[in-house]
């Protein structure tokens, strides 16, 4: 009943949405909606739903807690929303809150889904409703950026459909029934037709790496996360990554099963820290302060594949990272959406003394700033220092230097275009914008950093078991 | 048995040759479009039972990628009264010269992959790939937005190929799969391509680049 209501819910408050006339009212339905998936939520989650065995959609570790991240986002974001398009009276809104409504259905079909088909088609979904939210703005910059979201994307999911066939194949030729519920795949992993299972991770790396956005498949990132609204990059890069990064790691338990774990995790730290080179070297001088968010979770985008990469406590540290980047990209692309709001520019050249104009977004942007680059005491200095301290143990010392380095480059890179908006007197013409610091545009930025504040300190018993049972499940030696 | 199979398989390779070398965007729509229809039949062709589910796949998938999605492209191409001809990135020769090398690599490749005794001896598994590595040329040395929904479509059919190997045993993948991708991602892409005739005099990609700094 709570699976259905879970997937439901948003679904029928997207048809609400669809058929409201006002664009007034209708954006009060995301917080609705959010606040009423986040307390099902937390009820079966306290209830403690067996995990059913053998069934298409069910309840496990790694799914409790990632819809957890990507449900409590969407909540903050809905609180966000109504007087963001408040003041974007101009804009109808009707497509952008159904869009987003459903785009909350695909995440949790995605992150519920325990069947390799299914998951696939519930990642696609998950990017058909997403790109007309990137399109909100609805100029030849964005359509630009929408047309390369929908373009790679679509041959990301392209591979990771033929990355699946390939893997189903492998299961076929092993004898192994024609079950395609993890569960089963799992259980009959060993038997498995190896070059296939090999090829098929390859493919299922790249297609899902293309919708988390490792590098060199990331190219629609800087230009959808940069011409998307604020509020819509805080659920790609907080959202959609996680979902995608889910999708891998499903998959990476029934490769590692299979006794091709050693073979995974040379391409994960591979693909972990190229993405982690590649965006370094954008995040140096990068006028563009969105287009820098952007490279950044491309960035934690990597150091959640190299966690995963260097195994043992590196994998614990990975999924907490995937919940303290969630919620930090969350704050910064909130902040960042009212600074842009406020100047109606997002360069380094225009935007001068944000700290100034709008004193409360960029206090936050600046807190989330110190957050994501691993400094304590924030949340994401305790998952990266869990994948340093775990690459260093694990006897990765050349990908903890290489780590470490590429963190010293990203905090200075993005340190100096960080503090040149938020330093300085702003430009007459910025202070004439109507935007105003408000509580509506503000707190939930303010909160989602709070949590992270807080699980920089601690990290609540419930939370940890979570923790330690979705890194349990895919620790498993053949 | 598998002989049929082995003669349409070839057809659709030479299709990928087709459609790399033309010069006119009709064409290449076109040999998408015959390539997909042939694929479309192979169903019908696959040893085994002619259950109803195989004969509604294989209607389905020649009218959407047959009728459905040229039409679309063909009328995305009149309405934005662009030029006829595919402008290359990379000529004609060399994109046919890699198609070539592609296909060998393919047939070798596939040489050392096992097989279920079935598929043994056919020429599925070099076909998928090869058509995949088409799909991937068209796309990534082709300039206009409708010559990429082409090259996507071709990936797709690759995709589809090596579905074959798996409508017996797991039809529902292959079924969702290419319906799925076909029915929403190109009827998006349609929508998408009809938005940027609104914002530009030609849907392309390169004019798209230029508005980056």
């Amino acid at each position: 009943m709570m699976l259905e209501l879970l997937i439901g819910l948003p679904i029928v408050a997207a048809a609400v949405a669809f058929l409201c006339p006002s664009d007034r009212l209708r954006p009060w339905l995301l917080p609705a909606a959010g606040l009423a998936h986040l307390g099902t939520l937390g009820a079966s989650a306290y209830a403690g739903q067996p995990a059913a065995p053998r069934v298409w959609l069910g309840f496990d570790a790694l799914g409790t807690l990632l819809l957890g991240i990507v449900s409590l986002l969407f909540l903050l974001c809905g609180l966000y929303a109504p007087r963001y398009l408040a003041l974007r009276a101009e804009r109808p809104n009707r497509i952008f809150c159904t869009c987003y409504l459903l785009f909350l259905a695909a995440a949790s079909v995605v992150l519920l889904s325990r069947h390799l088909g299914l998951l696939w088609v519930a990642v696609e979904a998950l990017t058909l409703v997403t790109a007309p939210l990137v399109y909100f703005n609805r100029n030849s910059r964005s359509i630009a950026a929408t047309w390369n979201y929908l373009m790679i994307s679509s041959v990301g999911i392209a591979l990771a459909l033929l990355g699946s066939l390939f893997l189903a194949y492998s299961a076929h030729i092993g004898g192994s029934g024609t079950s395609l519920l993890f569960d089963d795949l799992a259980l009959n992993a060993g038997g498995f037709a190896k070059p296939w299972l090999r090829a098929a991770f390859v493919l299922l790396l790249l297609g899902y790496g293309t919708k988390m956005g490792l590098a060199p498949l990331h190219t629609w990132k800087p230009e959808a996360y940069g011409e998307a609204p604020g509020i819509v990059g805080a659920i790609l890069a907080g959202g959609v990554t996680s979902c995608a990064f889910a999708a891998l790691l499903r998959v990476y338990r029934v490769i590692n099963i299979a006794g091709e774990g050693p073979f995974a995790r040379k391409l994960l730290v591979f693909m972990g820290l190229l993405s982690m080179a590649w965006a370094a070297a954008f995040m140096v001088r990068q006028r563009d302060f969105k287009k820098l968010l952007a490279y950044s979770s491309i960035e934690h985008m990597g150091i959640l594949v190299l966690g995963i990469g260097i195994g043992g406590a590196g994998v614990w540290g990975a999924i907490l990272h995937a919940i303290n980047n969630g919620l930090t990209k969350g704050a910064m692309f909130l902040t960042a959406g009212n600074i842009h709001r406020a100047y109606g520019a997002k360069t380094t050249g225009e935007v001068r003394g944000a700290l100034r104009r709008v004193p409360v977004s960029a206090g936050v942007f600046l807190a989330a700033f110190f957050a994501i680059t691993g400094s304590p005491p924030f949340g994401p200095f305790v998952s990266q220092f869990t994948v340093l301290n775990a690459a260093i143990g694990g006897g990765h010392g050349r990908a903890a230097a290489v780590f470490l380095i590429l963190l010293g480059i990203v905090f200075f890179g993005m340190g100096a275009t960080v503090l040149s908006i938020l330093q300085g007197t702003p430009s007459v013409e910025a202070e004439a914008t109507s935007f105003r610091d408000e509580v509506a545009n503000v707190a939930p930025a303010i909160a989602a950093i709070l949590i992270v504040l807080v699980l920089g300190i601690w990290i609540p018993d419930p939370l940890g078991d979570l923790i330690d049972q979705a890194a349990a499940g895919l620790e498993v030696r053949p | 048995m598998a002989q049929p199979v082995d003669l349409v398989l070839v057809l659709v390779l030479l299709a990928n040759f087709l459609i790399l070398g033309t010069g006119w965007m009709r064409v290449c729509i076109r040999a998408a479009a015959f390539q997909g229809v042939l694929l479309s039949l192979l169903p019908l062709l696959s040893p085994g039972e002619m259950v109803w589910r195989v004969i509604v796949m294989a209607a389905g998938a020649a009218i959407v990628k047959g009728i459905l999605i040229p039409s679309l492209l063909v009328k995305a191409m009149r309405d934005v009264h662009i030029r006829h001809e595919v402008e290359p990135y990379v000529g004609f020769i060399p994109s046919l010269f890699l198609c070539a090398l592609g296909t060998g690599f393919a047939i070798l490749f596939s040489g050392r992959l096992p097989l279920a005794a079935e598929h043994v001896g056919t020429l599925l598994v070099p076909a998928a790939l090869s058509t995949l590595l088409s799909g991937f040329l068209v796309l990534i040395t082709r300039k206009f937005a409708i010559t990429q929904v082409v090259g996507y479509l071709v990936l797709e059919n690759g995709i589809f190929v090596f579905g074959l190997l798996l409508i017996e045993a797991m039809p529902f993948m292959v079924e969702v799969g290419v319906l799925l991708d076909l029915f929403v991602g190109i009827f998006i892409m349609g929508i998408v391509l009809n938005h940027i005739q609104r914002e530009f005099s030609a849907p392309e990609i390169e004019l798209l680049a230029d508005e980056e700094e």
